[in-house]
């Protein structure tokens, strides 16, 4: 199963999260964005009407199960428990950031770019940018 | 309507209008829910077997370092470019244009896909801080999700990541 090149297991991989996205725009209409599908499902001031919280709670499901599903026969090297304060503000920024800026790897990077959209460029070239200079100076000081 | 049956729609007996409406597109709403669910399952199972879980294959990417040591790892990079080879056919030929303006999703009423177009500080803010965090652990909201529950790490992270995101609703009162 892992006789693949991790090149072509990766490219094979992005393939199906495109295919993914493809299936929910002709069938819902909609974009894949991740963090803006589950950040909708959160409790916030006005609630949005019940039937489009449904599609995206079971989005969300199928992420989640999948997820757990995946993990019993495809094996990947596992994650040891980092520290939790590195874990706390990791998530905060991504979840508030993700928010703010109105998407995230999957909503601006991989429907955006696939929309041809300028702003979703401009978002992904963002988030890109301080990815790589946050990774590259903490492996630097370590 | 190449789908035209021959099933006669029930009508209420005490029903005596003569006038019988275009009967709607029929709403589905359980293969909608399926649907939904598949393309979250289709989306994970993409998301494994490219990596993207893996948080210390995702740091082997954004870490340049590597570059200079020799170890660095460009598999995000065709992560990326296999999803778009896909979303770039798939943006050009599903959703309306001014040419085809009658194209309908399969089991909704209508596509609603984003229109604003604008570039403002708040997403180039918020995508800045994205990053940083991205950076930071490795997860992104896709694997983050994936991994909850498989790993506490990540579903450590997504506990924080979730209460990021309902502190940035509250503070942008976003509906």
């Amino acid at each position: 199963m892992h006789t693949l090149h991790p090149y072509l297991q990766a490219a094979l991989g992005g393939l199906l999260i495109g295919l993914a996205s493809w299936l929910l725009l002709a069938a819902l209409g909609r974009v894949a964005g991740i963090s803006g599908i589950t950040a909708a499902l959160l409790p916030s001031g006005a609630p949005p009407a019940a039937t489009e919280q449904r599609w995206r709670a079971a989005f969300v499901a199928g992420l989640v199960i999948a997820g757990g599903a995946m993990a019993a026969w495809w094996p990947t090297p596992s994650t040891a428990l980092r520290p939790w304060p590195l874990l706390a503000i990791a998530g905060l920024l991504v979840g508030f950031g993700t928010v703010l800026g109105s998407g995230c790897t999957s909503g601006h990077g991989v429907c955006g770019l696939g929309r041809r959209s300028a702003r979703s460029l401009a978002a992904t070239l963002c988030f890109m940018a301080t990815g790589f200079a946050t990774a590259t100076l903490r492996a630097l000081w370590a | 309507m190449s789908t035209a049956t021959a099933t006669a729609t029930p009508i209420p007996m005490t029903s005596t209008s003569s006038t019988s409406p275009q009967p709607a597109r029929p709403a589905r709403p359980l293969l909608s829910l399926l649907t939904a669910l598949a393309a979250g399952a289709l989306f994970a199972a993409g998301l494994v077997i490219s990596g993207m879980t893996q948080p210390a294959k995702v740091l082997g990417f954004l870490n340049l370092a590597g570059l200079a040591q020799g170890r660095w790892d460009a598999s995000l990079a065709f992560v990326m470019g296999g999803a778009l080879l896909v979303t770039l056919v798939a943006f050009a030929v599903t959703p309306p244009t001014p040419r085809r303006p009658q194209r309908r999703p399969w089991l909704a009423p209508a596509f609603q896909l984003p229109t604003r177009r604008d570039i403002d500080g708040r997403l180039l803010a918020g995508s800045a801080l994205f990053g940083v965090g991205w950076g930071l652990a490795g997860y992104c909201p896709g694997p983050a999700l994936v991994s909850l529950l498989s790993s506490t790490d990540a579903a450590l992270f997504a506990a924080f990541m979730l209460l990021g995101m309902a502190l940035a609703r509250r503070l942008l009162r976003k509906g």
